[in-house]
């Protein structure tokens, strides 16, 4: 094989939304947002509560069509794409619902094992066995059997996480993965999405409140705000905390400090 | 604050003076508690817009003794109306810690908008708006049929992706379990019929027309019609309320986003599952039905059970049966239509969840009463 040759580019861009309108009906939640998640970034969706963070997270796993405005994955723009292609993006996507929204009528195992099934040729016996992996990742060895329902909420978004993890995709959709976790295991949380980025060099996109989590992981964020619809901020948490030029994003990132 | 237990609790009391001419001293005492109600403040606003304009309003709460959220609603209001008057109150006088909340309270950015006004409409507009969401829902509906239609082609084309033990646990909930409600009705409905027909026919004498009547009643329409009502209660409420939960929790998205059809994973079992039950629900409800005619016919117009079954086999023929489990398989498919658009169609809340539920039994209801007129009209004039 020959040697790439090519400059070391920018790190590519992975999802780019443009002049992105959301609504309700004809209530807007946030009005032309635009920015960037480069591959391998996790990349933070920050903002008060209510301010629209769920519903932009809708908008980029394709579940809500934007009321204006483009959404690419790569160079492909998602809602003008043909269904077989939005299929195809929408394999590479993992998703962690706020409300973990594991399949009730299943077992954890089998939750798990439902897109393996899908979209693999593996055999049941090793679908077991990547089921297992799966579960013991976010430490639930042991609860293949169990219901949703039999489980705690902390647990069902653990849940939840494995499944969004089975088919190792490329990109990883989390809303407020911590929430409801203790400070340890929310603490672990944080590194399995370090590691999962490292190992897999997947993209992951956050919604988080938790300004440990943002500032552990985070490299890259957009801060949406409530009052004016639209986003105040993008860029490195990190640097946005001390050199933000809005105060509203400083005090969030300093948990009300200013 | 004062021991309550020194002091005897008096009630909330509020009283005003004017020290000085332009200034309005209101003197608070007593126990407030939410318990005792919250005072008036009518005798503050007729002394605020009174003759002598007040500039100033100051407090003195020395001698309230305890006090909860109804003083912290009353001053609220009074100061509401303060405020109209363009004046702010001094509230030096008041307890340190109702100070305190009212100025937390005052922190509060106002209420932001929320695109909902205030929808305090005649009844003329929310006639107009109840028919507008009516007509918005048409082509949802027709929307809804279209995908069943094409998830029913990836079916038939073997694409169709959902697990085998979804399909018989539903059709064992809907199937087996139905039972004893189906026997129950059709036999009750068997034994109406039985009777009220046969208190005329007796008057000719020709009491052995119970067969006729009741044969062909029950297989032609109300075997099919009954369990089609029963099956509406029972099964198209559960169907809506089992998508509906999914919808709130999230897991229908969560199908979604992993490509996998709610429509082929979930939609079509349960309309197969009815597909495959109701025809026999429906031939189970007719004999059940024949059986009362029977009971009635034997006990009271002593009728053999051989003549009977011979006038009953005289009476029907394949058709009259083909016809009945055709409006009972129809009326199947119409209430797991229903049911799973109610329930796909549902909102984010518990509160959604009831109302689609509710919605999914009268929507099958009203589909089946339009569908056993057509059918009946039709299968009329072909002369079946
Ligand atoms: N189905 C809906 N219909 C109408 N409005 C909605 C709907 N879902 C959400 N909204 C509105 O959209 C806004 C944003 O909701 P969203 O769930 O995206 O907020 P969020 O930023 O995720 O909040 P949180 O941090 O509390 O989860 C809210 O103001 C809400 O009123
Ligand atoms: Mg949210």
């Amino acid at each position: 094989m020959t040697p790439d040759l090519k400059p070391q580019a920018q790190p590519e861009a992975h999802i780019t939304v443009r002049d992105l309108t959301m609504a309700y009906g004809d209530f807007v939640i946030q009005h032309d947002l635009n920015f960037m998640v480069r591959r391998g970034d996790i990349f933070i969706i920050m903002g008060g509560s209510g301010c629209g963070k769920s519903t932009l997270l809708r908008h980029l796993i394709g579940l809500k069509p934007p009321a204006k405005g483009q959404v690419y994955f790569d160079d492909i723009s998602f809602w003008e794409a043909e269904p077989e292609e939005q299929e195809t993006i929408k394999r590479g996507f993992g998703m962690l619902f706020q409300s973990g929204a594991l399949w009730s009528s299943l077992t954890l195992a089998e939750n798990v094992a439902l897109p393996l099934g899908e979209y693999t040729g593996l055999s049941p016996a090793e679908i077991g066995e990547i089921v297992s992996l799966k579960l013991a990742l976010v430490g639930l060895a042991g609860f293949e059997e169990f219901y949703p329902a039999e489980i705690s909420g902390g647990m069902q978004k653990r849940a939840g996480l494995a499944r969004a993890m089975a088919l190792d995709p490329d990109i990883l959709f989390f809303d407020e993965p911590s929430a409801g976790l203790d400070p340890i295991s929310s603490r672990r949380l944080d590194d399995l999405i370090l590691e999962l980025r490292e190992s897999l060099g997947a993209t992951i996109v956050v919604v988080t409140h938790e300004l440990a989590s943002i500032f552990t992981i985070g490299n890259n964020s957009v801060f949406l705000d409530p009052e004016s619809r639209t986003m105040i901020a993008g860029g490195d948490p990190k640097i946005l905390r001390t050199e933000s030029a809005d105060p509203k994003v400083r005090s969030f990132l300093n948990r009300g400090e200013p | 604050m004062t021991n309550p237990a020194d002091t005897p609790i008096r009630q909330a009391s509020v009283g005003y003076t004017q020290p000085e001419a332009d200034c309005l001293l209101v003197r608070l005492a007593g126990s407030w508690t939410l318990k005792e109600g919250i005072p008036s403040i009518d005798e503050f606003s007729r002394r605020i817009t009174g003759k002598t304009p007040i500039r100033q309003i100051r407090f003195d709460g020395r001698d309230i003794t305890r006090w909860d959220t109804s003083l912290l609603a009353f001053l609220t209001r009074l100061m509401g109306q303060a405020r109209q008057q363009g004046m702010t109150p001094d509230l030096d006088g008041l307890p340190e810690g109702v100070r305190r909340l009212l100025d937390l309270a005052a922190a509060v950015p106002p209420k932001q908008n929320t695109g909902r006004g205030d929808t305090q409409t005649g009844m003329i507009a929310q006639i107009g708006a109840i028919t507008l969401e009516y007509l918005r829902g048409a082509p949802e509906m027709v929307r809804f049929l279209g995908e069943v239609t094409l998830s029913f082609g990836r079916l038939l084309r073997g694409k169709a992706q959902f697990r085998r033990t979804d399909l018989l646990l539903i059709i064992q909930d809907v199937g087996p379990q139905a039972l004893p409600i189906v026997s129950l009705i059709s036999f009750l409905v068997g034994l109406i019929v039985a009777y009220m027909g046969a208190v005329q026919l007796a008057q000719f004498g020709a009491q052995i027309y119970i067969a006729n009547l009741v044969g062909i009643g029950m297989v032609r329409e109300m075997g099919a019609l009954m369990t089609g009502i029963i099956m509406a209660g029972r099964t198209g409420a559960s169907f809506a309320a089992q998508l509906g939960t999914m919808q709130v929790n999230e897991e229908i998205d969560a199908f979604r986003t992993l490509g996998i059809s709610p429509m082929d994973f979930l939609v079509m079992p349960r309309m197969l599952a009815l597909i495959f039950v109701m025809p026999l629900l429906t031939l189970y409800s007719d004999l059940v039905g024949m059986l009362a005619g029977l009971l009635v016919a034997k006990t009271t117009f002593d009728i053999g059970t051989f003549e009977y079954y011979h006038q009953t086999v005289h009476a029907l023929d394949l058709t009259q049966f083909a016809v009945g489990i055709s409006k009972g398989t129809t009326y199947g498919i119409l209430i797991a239509i229903a049911g799973c658009l109610r329930g796909m169609q549902c909102g984010r809340s518990a509160q959604a969840v009831g109302e689609a539920t509710t919605s999914a039994v009268v929507t099958s209801i009203l589909f089946i009463v339009v569908a056993a007129s057509v059918l009946t009209i039709i299968y009329q004039q072909l002369g079946i």
